[in-house]
């Protein structure tokens, strides 16, 4: 299903209290990328690239792919809590955090409890904020092929959109897919995909190092919220890429590589 | 045996240019309610409680609603609304919630109120049916698909205990709290009214109804399918150490009656014709592929033999033809000589203890179906008794589902007379 062009470890961790599918591969300091609303979706161009200057860590979240939901998680809230202490448990030390859509949310929403944790933090299309201009897409009213294909500027046009959004998904893809969905109905259902009050607590990020991408094609997320995210974290940069979506890590894999690689230096 | 008549009360607009065989297509939650008429909505309203009055007076047991939100197949969006006003404007029939929709309440604590009110105003007539929902309604009340089954069973017992335990209490549960719960409200039959499961396709469902040892009412589902999920009801009831009879299961199909063969099969042709339940086999309209796939709604594993045949695993385009549904006996339509037989052949099928003839919809008008009534309460009703009592089809007001004992006397049947 992922084009692996190098040997990605893929094991289950355990940790805090629980378990999640792990892969890891590269070397340096740690990279944790969290995935978004879909599940993991595979090791990507991006990832490789990243890699190759970073120890990177891709879990599945709880409740995704096959890690286990935990069932007292009701919000994004709870589950940032609990993967802090599964950093923890991990035996992360200050660590580089990267969350696209939906793991962005889930980042932003750790880095503010505990900003010491991290050395720097990457937004990539991030939900949990309201935009004030347009509405966020609703993956809930719409099948899983349908928001993929939404979230692609051009879909014929990207190199790994077969492998995000394959015109023939297999059985067991189709219900990773509803797995995920399912998951991301517990934490985000209402309010849709944002939390009213993220917004007042991103003043805490004012010494982390942020930086938000966005792309400036998005269907999904409108930009407006990204225009938030910068106001709200001090010192922040909103660094928008056109010609991509929503997807800019996978549209344009090697312009977004170079852009986390010269903020994370 | 328990007589029920049901409709889903159509919104029928020819005007409007949707409905009727002519009319354009529709797909679920996708008709703005711009082209709303009230004048339309008020007129049907008010035939349609005219049409239950005159059913209990041919001599229906019960007078069935269902509930459904943000769709013209169904005008029933506050149904209790309805059951009250038939609470108060009949007389004898039990009135057959099937049913509320306990996952998209927020406020349980209202269900608790408006239906002991119901069951005090119709002196004890309310069977208070329950239902998880379908994609439908728990998007057009917001409630998270997700938590459905949870919300469900934490509905419930709260229901049950606010109406059997006095107040006041609290209750701090996963998905519901309350500092003080003291209703000044109580049902009328005790130890409250007699809650029913209707389904389609969950086996969650029907094993919580077996357990709960709650009659379970299958929707307009082919034959087959449901005598299979009436034997897991079956298998269920024994794990649980009692036997399960005629009194524990329902069957909800459609049934017309008319004057001539010919008459009878062109208003059954109705019924596939107007505002109907994409979600339900054999209906028209076309399904709405996302809210078959609402996440987490009901179990993608842990369903039904119906299921197969049922809707909810197509999407677009699912109906039956008219001659298959015909053929397949869920649509049974003809004079009361030609539909009396094939009536008993369901019931020797499934045995069900509680039958609903489904009339009355799609494009049928307000004579269609007086005529239908009328000819039930001259033949067909009478007839279906008599076969009833030669099956030993006991409902469940006769037997206790509960138990398998026969009710002597049932208490909660027993109207006082008003005081006028």
């Amino acid at each position: 299903m992922s084009q692996q062009t190098v040997d990605v470890k893929e094991y289950k961790q355990e940790v805090a209290g629980s378990s999640i599918q792990m892969r890891t591969h590269g070397s340096g300091e740690p990279l944790l990328i969290l995935h978004g609303e879909l599940g993991f979706p595979g090791w990507m161009k991006y990832h490789d690239r990243l890699s190759e200057s970073y120890q990177v860590y891709a879990p599945s979240h709880p409740g995704f792919d096959n890690s286990p939901g935990i069932d007292w998680m009701m919000q994004v809230r709870d589950l940032a809590g609990w993967y802090l202490e599964a950093i923890e448990d991990i035996g992360l030390d200050s660590v580089n955090l990267l969350g696209l859509s939906f793991g962005g949310w889930l980042a932003a929403e750790m880095a503010v409890m505990d900003p010491g944790l991290f050395r720097k933090l990457v937004l990539v299309c991030p939900t949990g904020i309201k935009p004030e201009q347009g509405e966020i897409y609703d993956i809930f009213l719409n099948l899983a092929p349908d928001y993929l294909k939404e979230s692609f500027h051009d879909p014929e046009g990207t190199a790994e959109y077969n492998l995000i959004c394959p015109s023939e998904p297999t059985p067991e893809k189709l219900e990773l897919w509803e797995v995920a969905r399912e998951q991301s109905c517990k934490l985000g259902w209402k309010p849709y995909m944002y939390n009213p009050n993220l917004k007042h607590l991103l003043h805490r990020l004012k010494n982390l190092n942020t930086l938000v991408i966005w792309g400036r094609e998005d269907r999904i997320v409108p930009l407006d919220a990204g225009r938030i995210y910068e106001d709200s974290v001090p010192g922040s940069i909103l660094d928008v890429i056109d010609g991509c979506g929503h997807r800019p890590e996978i549209e344009n894999p090697k312009l977004f590589s170079e852009k986390v690689l010269s903020f994370l230096d | 045996m328990l007589i029920g008549h049901f409709t889903e009360r159509p919104y029928q607009d020819p005007g409007s240019g949707y409905f009727g065989a002519t009319g354009l297509p529709i797909k679920d939650l996708t008709l703005s309610n711009e082209i709303y008429d009230p004048v339309v909505g008020s007129n049907l309203y008010n035939r349609y409680l005219d049409e239950k009055i005159y059913a209990e007076e041919m001599g229906f047991d019960a007078l069935m609603l269902n509930e459904h939100h943000s769709t013209p197949f169904c005008m029933g969006g506050a149904m209790n609304v309805e059951a009250s006003i038939l609470a108060r404007i009949t007389k004898r029939a039990k009135i057959v919630l099937l049913g509320n929709i306990l996952p998209i309440w927020d406020d349980p604590l209202w269900l608790v109120e408006q239906l002991a009110m119901i069951d005090m105003i119709s002196k004890g007539r309310l069977v208070s049916g329950w239902v998880r929902g379908t994609g439908r309604e728990s998007v057009s009340h917001n409630a998270p698909p997700a938590y459905n089954w949870e919300r469900f069973q934490e509905a419930h017992d709260f229901i049950v205990k606010a109406w059997t335990e006095p107040g006041p209490f609290r209750w701090e549960g996963k998905h519901y709290q309350y500092r003080y719960v003291n209703p000044w409200v109580r049902p009328y039959q005790k130890p409250h009214p007699q809650i029913m499961l209707p389904g389609v396709v969950s086996r969650d469902s029907v094993e919580w109804a077996a357990r709960q040892r709650i009659p379970y009412v299958m929707l307009a589902t082919q034959l087959e399918p449901t005598r299979q999920s009436f034997q897991i009801y079956a298998d269920t009831a024994k794990e649980e150490g009692y036997e399960a009879g005629s009194q524990n299961y329902g069957y909800l199909w459609k049934v017309h009656v008319d004057e001539t063969e010919e008459l009878a099969e062109e208003v059954a042709r109705k019924y596939v014709q107007g505002p109907s339940n994409p979600f339900l086999a054999g209906n028209e309209g076309t399904a709405n592929p996302a809210l078959m796939k609402l996440p987490g709604l009901t179990s993608r594993s842990r369903v039904l033999p119906t299921m197969k045949v049922a809707t909810a695993n197509r999407g677009g385009q699912l109906s039956r033809s008219f001659e298959e549904q015909v053929e397949d006996y869920t649509i049974i339509s003809g004079t009361p000589k030609t539909v009396i037989p094939k009536i008993r052949h369901v019931l020797e099928y499934l045995r069900p203890g509680s039958i609903f003839f489904w009339d009355g919809d799609g494009a049928m008008t307000h004579d269609d179906q007086m005529r239908s009534l009328r000819l039930m309460g001259e033949e067909v009703i009478p007839a279906v008794r008599e076969i009833a009592d030669e099956l030993e089809l006991k409902s469940s007001f006769e037997v206790d589902p509960k138990t398998g004992k026969e009710i002597q006397q049932p208490a909660d049947e027993i109207v006082v007379p008003a005081a006028d």
